[in-house]
């Protein structure tokens, strides 16, 4: 199929950026949006000309790191699928593509569809992690865990950071991101020792880093690819409120 | 206290401010919607009722006295739920760098995209309903103590019954998302009772909404005169 693609091009992050548009006339319905994109990448460094910038890396749905906003929605039109993961079925000859990278202050372009998304790194940093020793993988039941809680761990662990969240938001929010992190851990034996104070830390770093405020549109949820429940957020919200009335967070082993 | 300084100064913090005083308005937009409904009850039950609010806890409190605190309190939770939806307006503002080509919304509701401009109508409509019904400054015919009076020749006028009609749908919107975001913000949120938080602000909103129209619908329709 034909189809005519504007996509954001943009040589350095202080540079002016615009719509080039494209041909992409020789494109299969079985190929990923990648893929095509791939096609006129060659196509463009045979004319010559630069091809156009974008993150990928396991192109199997997993690893979060490609994502573009594809006609106004992240990753495309299809539900719970990731750029890489989406076919040009989705789309039909003649359609007209808009292929644009994640907006936000905190996610500054770098070349055109890539953006610098290292404020995620921060966020993680500021307390993504638990600071014991787990070890080699445990006994199965070594350590007794609700079905339910491991569930909704397991479902926040799913996350795979790939910015979609922000691109979505109307206030550009990480507040998704930030959740998930959060309570893939708050909902662990091994997350408890620094549960709260994770959860102030976390939430500050988000802040300083740029990212808006959540006002509770659900935009995120729909927009990722993960199908990461807002639930977290209000989860997150909890903990917050929890820790900040507490006397000393630190020091709040369950 | 140092500690609930830094919780007010983050994003989340102002959420909780903005949740906290909405909860305190949606306490007195359902005392005012029972109220309103003993106008269906004669000129002399909702005078009376007027007459109590007025001299609640008299002789111990002032004539007045209550109806003042209670006034300051509701004027302090506006303007903190203006004032946090203000700030957060702000940060959100300068979060987004560029506005995208072409946007698809994916958010749950209509209401939720037009929480911060419904609410400013909301502001002026309650501007106008303090000059109409309670100063009477705007009212064609209104007379100081005859609550029951000033509200029936209110909503005599198709007019004034339509555009209080619209500013309802606007505050139905409003606790539409508002009610569910409450939920979202104070983190009430299980996985037993997740499903419920939805239906729970549906039938809130349209409560309040059907509420507050029934008596002026009568007056209109001159079953109450």
């Amino acid at each position: 199929m034909k189809l005519k693609l504007h996509i954001w091009r943009q040589s350095a992050p202080d540079v002016r950026g615009g719509f080039e548009t494209i041909a992409a006339d020789n494109v299969s319905a079985h190929m990923s949006f990648l893929e095509m994109l791939d096609v006129v990448n060659e196509g463009l460094i045979a004319e010559g000309k630069e091809p156009v910038a974008f993150d990928h890396d396991c192109r199997e749905g997993i690893c979060g790191t490609c994502g573009m906003m594809i006609n106004g929605n992240p990753h495309g039109p299809w539900e719970g699928t990731s750029a890489c993961q989406l076919h040009m079925r989705a789309f039909q000859d003649g359609d007209e593509i808009w292929i644009e990278p994640w907006r936000a202050r905190a996610f500054p372009v770098l070349k055109d569809l890539v953006v610098d998304r290292s404020a995620f790194d921060r966020i993680i940093q500021a307390g993504g992690y638990v600071s014991i020793r787990t070890g080699s993988a445990p006994d199965a039941n070594a350590v007794p865990i609700g079905k339910e809680w491991a569930d909704e761990a397991f479902d926040a662990a799913a996350c795979i950071g790939c910015g979609a969240c922000v691109a979505a938001c109307p206030n550009a929010s990480a507040m998704l991101f930030t959740a998930a992190k959060v309570t893939q851990l708050a909902r662990l034996p091994q997350g408890q020792p620094e549960r709260y104070e994770r959860v102030l830390s976390m939430v500050d770093t988000h802040d300083s880093e740029g990212f808006g405020n959540c006002t509770n549109h659900g935009a995120c949820q729909n927009a990722c690819p993960k199908g990461i429940s807002v639930d977290y957020i209000a989860q997150l919200n909890r903990d917050l409120f929890k820790a900040t009335l507490m006397d000393r967070p630190d020091e709040a082993a369950v | 206290m140092r500690r609930v300084a830094k919780l007010y100064q983050s994003s989340v913090g102002k959420k909780i401010l903005m949740a906290l005083s909405g909860l305190i308005l949606f306490g007195f937009i359902v005392g005012h919607m029972v109220g309103n409904l003993k106008v269906l009850s004669g000129p002399e039950s909702f005078n009376a009722y007027a007459e109590f609010l007025r001299d609640f806890g008299y002789p111990l409190i002032p004539h007045e006295g209550f109806l003042w605190v209670f006034r300051i309190v509701l004027l302090g939770a506006v303007l903190l739920h203006a004032a946090s939806a203000f700030q957060l307006w702000g940060t959100s503002r300068s979060a987004r760098s560029g506005m995208y080509r072409k946007t698809v919304d994916l958010s749950f509701s209509y209401a939720s995209r037009t929480m911060r401009w419904g609410g400013v109508i909301l502001a002026l409509f309650v501007v106008y309903h303090i000059l109409h019904l309670t100063t009477g400054t705007v009212h064609v015919d209104f007379v100081a103590g005859d609550v029951y009076h000033n509200y029936v020749v209110a909503f005599q006028s198709p007019i004034i019954l339509g555009f209080y009609a619209v500013a309802q749908a606007a505050l139905c919107f409003h606790l539409y998302h508002g009610l569910w975001s409450v939920t979202q913000t104070l983190g009430a949120s299980h996985p037993k009772y997740n499903p419920l938080r939805r239906p729970v602000a549906v039938v809130l909103a349209l409560g309040i909404f059907v509420g507050f129209l029934i008596p002026p619908v009568l007056v209109a329709t001159g079953v109450v005169s």
